[in-house]
């Protein structure tokens, strides 16, 4: 049985789901789930889907985020307890977090991978590389704890989880050199949906949609579905829509259930970005466009005329 | 002010890729190779906070194979007044890519107070070097920044989160920041830039001059392969009015009952 150590986000509705997809491919191991501050509001769910173990790690000198903060301590909290794997979901804080750790570690990292199971104790992954349109099997050697973080949405949920009854520990205060980086002020977005990168459904605009006002109909589709609005490159560079909403090589890679594409030629670049989605509904007025290649459904029409249909259809489904 | 700027040179965002015929790395015979979009971003901020501190010097380190300089060059062109490239294999690992830029700049027997890195590099999409390399310096960093700015003593960043949420931080010099799309609009390259660029220093390195061993690699990848292809979707035709309710009702039934993602 290997002892591995999974890294988790959480906020009062419980930890972030790309814990439990983890979760779910180490049933059989001894997993012990540890994050930043008090993780009672997780606990529940971390024990249905198979956590042995559930640490909170106490700072009250960061209560703010601060990458050389967090990897002091999180670091100590590693020496106490020799572990074989460090996992965490690939999200903002890991991305910018994980590598600094690494290094403080002097251990190596695997970032993104979108497949892994375990065989015996030995961990086989894989990953996209050159966004997405290279896979390839990763491994991490030379001394432990090898670090992986993973990419929200492409693991899946398990299916039936495996219940544990985890033991809860809380980690005293370590002693950590004061930050030297550390977030002074937050602005809050205008978004309040999820993050493309972890969005169940996505719904994306391209050149076509000739303005930023008239990401209003993607808006409102979006609101029907519960899904949040992305866009291609060129809708981008045309700024119609900000670069934090990019899909694609230069943007983010996302894998959602479900990815609709409107007024989205599909260069090589975006579909490298989305081609992993599980569902792929395009709608264009060119028959030509190569995003019809990746679509399972594909809509030959104008997404002014499209699209509002759309949003009343599925409003009636799901009503 | 010592300011560095580390680019890669990776393949343009059009191009096709596909595994070698080992499966070991990818096929690089025909690739067009560019600069990384996001170290453009950084080089324009090295230069920008270069003409506003007199005398600072802006030095950009290039790790990778020799195919040939030209990100390098083209850096010196927009106004990188010196670089230094170190020859290494196109694959090498995130490690010792950022222990071989601290190598590099430890070399150069310039001290940096600031260092400027693109927030990831798009052929291996790791996101790892700019954070690696500021823990081996042992300087603090931010990442995926969005806003720069210099008010006396400190540097003001703001990074960006989840759901285009901005994070702000300041820092005392000597830090690492690695630069996202957003932040500023990169300069082109004027022809008396070219033509300077060719009499601009470049030094060259080899790995083990800047203390790295390719045997030291954490990171292990093979059986490289291109993903699995979907098989054919789909196509309704709705351009004529007649047939558009029709079509996307259809399509949204298939949606719940055959996709089952509704």
């Amino acid at each position: 049985m290997a002892k591995i150590a999974l890294f988790t986000e959480f906020s009062d509705s419980g930890p972030k789901s790309v814990t439990l997809e983890i979760l779910g491919k180490l049933s059989d191991h001894e997993v012990n789930v540890f994050g930043v501050g008090d993780l009672s509001s997780a606990a529940d769910e971390l024990k249905k889907y198979g956590a042995t173990c559930i640490t909170s790690l106490k700072a009250s000198s960061l209560d703010r985020y601060s990458p050389d903060g967090y990897a002091q301590l999180i670091a100590s909290f590693l020496k106490t307890d020799p572990f074989d794997y460090l996992f965490a979901g690939s999200t903002p804080l890991a991305k910018d977090l994980f590598p600094r750790l690494s290094g403080m570690l002097d251990v190596g990292m695997a970032s993104e991978v979108t497949e892994m199971a375990m065989e015996g104790d030995a961990l086989k992954a894989s990953r996209p590389l050159f966004a997405g349109k290279i896979l390839a099997d990763v491994e991490v050697v030379g001394p432990k704890p090898h670090i992986y973080t993973v990419r929200p949405n492409a693991l899946g949920m398990p299916s039936s989880p495996t219940s544990k009854d985890a033991e809860i520990k809380a980690v005293d205060e370590a002693h950590i050199d004061p930050p030297r980086a550390m977030v002074k002020e937050l602005i809050k977005g205008l978004s309040e949906k999820v993050d493309l990168a972890e969005a169940n459904i996505i719904v994306s605009g391209g050149r076509a949609l000739k303005s930023s006002e008239n990401f209003k109909i993607l808006d409102d589709l979006a609101n029907v579905l519960g899904a949040t609005v992305g866009a291609s490159r060129a809708a981008v560079d045309s700024g119609y829509a900000p670069h934090s909403m990019q899909v694609g090589q230069t943007g983010k890679t996302v894998s959602p259930t479900l990815y609709i594409a409107c007024g989205i030629s599909g260069s090589i670049q975006h579909l490298a970005g989305m081609r992993t989605s599980k569902v792929i509904v395009a709608v264009n007025t060119d028959p030509d466009a190569p995003i019809f290649q990746k679509t399972d459904y594909g809509i030959v029409g104008d997404l002014f005329e499209i699209v509002p249909l759309l949003t009343e259809e599925l409003k009636k489904i799901l009503n | 002010m010592n300011i560095f700027v580390c680019i890669k040179q990776v393949p343009d965002t059009e191009t096709k890729i596909k595994p070698n015929d080992k499966g070991s790395y990818i096929d690089t015979t025909g690739i067009k190779w560019i600069t990384n979009p996001y170290d453009e971003f950084a080089i324009e901020q090295a230069l920008l906070l270069k003409a506003a501190n007199t005398g600072s010097v802006v030095t950009a380190i290039r790790v990778g194979g020799v195919k040939d300089t030209e990100a390098l060059r083209t850096a010196m062109a927009m106004g990188a007044d010196e670089a230094i490239l170190v020859e290494a294999p196109d694959d090498l690992d995130s490690y010792s890519t950022a222990k071989a830029l601290k190598g590099a700049m430890e070399k150069s027997g310039k001290k940096p107070d600031i260092v400027f890195c693109g927030k990831q590099a798009i052929d291996d999409d790791c996101l790892q070097v700019p954070q690696l390399l500021a823990q081996m310096l042992d300087i603090p960093s931010v990442s995926v920044i969005v806003g720069f700015e210099q008010k006396g003593e400190d540097i003001v960043v703001k990074r960006e989160i989840e759901g285009g949420s901005l994070e702000i931080y300041e820092l005392k010099t000597p830090c690492l920041v690695a630069t996202n799309k957003g932040l500023n609009t990169p300069r082109y390259a004027s022809l008396p830039g070219i033509m300077r660029a060719k009499k601009k220093p470049l030094q060259q390195m080899g790995l083990e001059e800047v203390g790295v061993s390719p045997s030291e690699s954490k990171v292990k990848y093979s059986q490289f392969r291109l993903p699995p292809e979907k098989p054919p979707g789909k196509k309704f035709d709705a351009m004529d009015e007649a047939q558009r309710a029709d079509v996307v009702g259809q399509v949204a039934q298939l949606l719940r009952k055959e996709a089952k993602v509704i």
